[in-house]
């Protein structure tokens, strides 16, 4: 149950990625899978792709897509990409289960003119009453795993995420929610940080 | 004969150059006439645009995939990745593997008769280079009327003659496939080939490389034994052998064939001197320690400027010959011209013989690959 309302979000938000991307601009996927975003992204705004991902098998796929894959470790950065080699740089719900989140997102920007960063909001109010009420750590149908087996070793919010951007002064272009089920484009903060179950942001640098 | 194989294969021939006219080599010295001998597999399409040629490593040969006749026990040595429905599809493409020159198996090398003398060559042979077996895949390559080859692949230092070619000729490379190989060999590489070089030079058959029929086994077997403890991993040695004895259950105190490790490089020493010729083996090993990108082309980055086909480069996971971390230095080269490239490490616990052995993983990622060749590709 539990799955498949974080598939449909998965599939959702998808979507939402390709009303972001420009036609015709050149992608790297971090953590792309076997690279169905790519494909997506290829078929419906012939952009032109790299994906990115920790396991090889995966991408095997990708090859077979006409992508270029590269097989790496996103903690250990991406020094073989040279600075500003690609238009778009998507880190889609992998910000969260990252060692080293800094690095990742530096490296992004370095590579890219602008990224995408889609991630789980960890002061959604189920998750803030599930750990204040039930005294646990706490699992909402986006974040549907336990303390020990969660793949999320990155807990943020997104005024964590906004705080962030402040700091290394980039900025944030554009938003994008995902409240009871319907993505929003635009909420103040306070909304959005209690509401949201996923968070959508195009970043670059200032 | 399994129903995925290409079946009974034929060897070919094909001559190029004369004493008169001879292939001038990088070192400033010419060969000619010049004989290569190569195996095709598959059918050319109209337009021959769908050709991959296979290039081997030190101690391979043409004979690549199929059988020599019905009662070969032997297949040839990629059998499992070319064939029908296999990486190298037979189906769709048209696979051709030569043999070196400079090699022992048909092709123009030292164990050959020099047309000027009448002879072997032996030590006359002259020195060849990487890019001199490249030059003469290259005439083979027009001979069979190949405008732009739809693939070159190669391991080792197949893998060289993969970077040689879609540098020197950028224009005839489609696509890439460089497996478990290198920008140039490393210093420990030489080492161990200057060990078995020594072996072989040392060991009196040798007689300056003008032996007749039987020639430096002892020698030969030596190398053998060292490049094959280089081609595998520590842990698939502690695996496969550990500390077992042979065959007795106490130690026997004297220096006899003991361990079974021992055993099993004893046997592939001796079993090698059957098929190699110990020529062949100083002028190929030369070759691979000659190989260096850097020297030829200038930096990794300037030199990778130049390529135009689609790469893929794969490395494996134990090879400590050819480390992925060799790998990764050209394929960020690549990136940073902005070429499309693609790497994979495949895990595997095989060392560098992974790519002849563990091929299941090689044969999905290289499927996938050829298939999007036609696509449209990245920056």
């Amino acid at each position: 149950m539990n799955e498949r309302y974080v598939d449909r979000l998965s599939r959702t938000d998808r979507d939402v990625i390709l009303t972001l991307v420009p036609e015709g601009v050149t992608v790297l996927d971090l953590g792309c899978g076997d690279c169905s975003l790519l494909a997506e992204l290829a078929a419906k705004r012939k952009i032109r792709g790299t994906g990115v991902d920790i396991r090889g098998e995966q991408l095997v796929d990708g090859l077979a897509h006409g992508f270029n894959v590269y097989q790496g470790d996103l903690d250990e950065g991406l020094m073989d990409f040279p600075d500003n080699s690609y238009d778009y740089v998507i880190l889609n719900q992998t910000l969260q289960v990252v060692k080293k989140p800094l690095r990742v997102l530096t490296e992004m920007l370095r590579i890219g003119r602008f990224g995408i960063v889609g991630f789980p909001n960890f002061a959604q109010w189920r998750l803030r009453s599930g750990l204040f009420f039930g005294g646990r750590a706490p699992k909402s149908p986006a974040l549907p795993f336990e303390w020990y087996d969660t793949p999320n070793i990155r807990v943020l919010s997104i005024r964590d995420f906004f705080d962030y951007c402040r700091r290394q002064s980039l900025r944030v272009t554009q938003e994008r929610y995902l409240v009871a089920g319907r993505w929003v484009t635009r909420a103040p903060i306070i909304v959005t940080n209690l509401l949201a179950h996923i968070g959508l942001f195009v970043i670059t640098r200032k | 004969m399994d129903r995925n194989s290409v079946g009974i294969v034929t060897p070919q021939k094909f001559t190029f150059g004369s004493v008169e006219d001879p292939m001038v080599l990088e070192s400033g010295r010419s060969l000619g006439p010049v004989e290569i001998v190569y195996e095709t597999y598959g059918q050319p399409d109209a337009d021959r645009a769908n050709a991959i040629l296979i290039c081997h490593a030190l101690s391979g040969n043409h004979h690549a995939a199929g059988y020599h006749d019905p009662h070969d026990p032997q297949t040839g040595w990629w059998d499992t990745m070319i064939g029908p429905g296999k990486a190298f599809d037979t189906r769709r493409y048209w696979v051709i593997c030569a043999n070196i020159i400079g090699g022992c198996k048909g092709s123009t090398g030292p164990a050959s008769i020099d047309a000027a003398t009448g002879k072997p060559y032996g030590l006359n042979f002259p020195i060849v280079t990487v890019g001199d077996m490249v030059e003469a895949q290259k005439r083979l390559v027009d001979h069979l009327g190949i405008a732009r080859l739809y693939s070159i692949a190669g391991g080792s230092m197949g893998g060289f003659q993969v970077l040689e070619w879609a540098l020197r000729y950028p224009q005839m490379v489609r696509s890439a496939i460089c497996i478990a190989s290198a920008a140039r060999l490393s210093a420990q590489a030489i080492a161990f080939n200057s060990v078995g070089r020594s072996a072989i030079t040392r060991d009196p058959d040798w007689k300056q490389g003008a032996y007749d029929g039987k020639g430096p086994e002892h020698g030969l077997a030596t190398a053998r034994m060292v490049g094959h403890i280089t081609y595998l991993s520590e842990m698939l040695l502690d695996s496969k052998f550990g500390r077992r004895l042979q065959s007795a259950s106490r130690l026997s105190y004297n220096f006899t064939t003991e361990f079974a490790i021992e055993s099993y490089l004893n046997h592939k020493g001796s079993a090698f001197t059957h098929r190699f010729d110990a020529n062949s083996y100083l002028y190929i090993t030369k070759a691979m320690d000659y190989f260096d990108i850097s020297r030829s082309y200038g930096p990794l980055k300037e030199a990778f400027a130049q390529v135009t086909a689609r790469c893929l480069f794969v490395s494996y996971s134990s090879d400590w010959l050819f480390p992925t971390s060799q790998t990764k230095e050209m394929v960020r080269a690549l990136l940073g011209n902005g070429k499309p490239v693609s790497f994979i490490e495949i895990d595997s616990p095989y060392g560098h013989d992974a790519f002849l052995v563990e091929v299941e993983k090689l044969s999905r990622i290289i499927t996938g690959f050829l298939s999007g060749v036609p696509q449209e590709v990245a920056p």
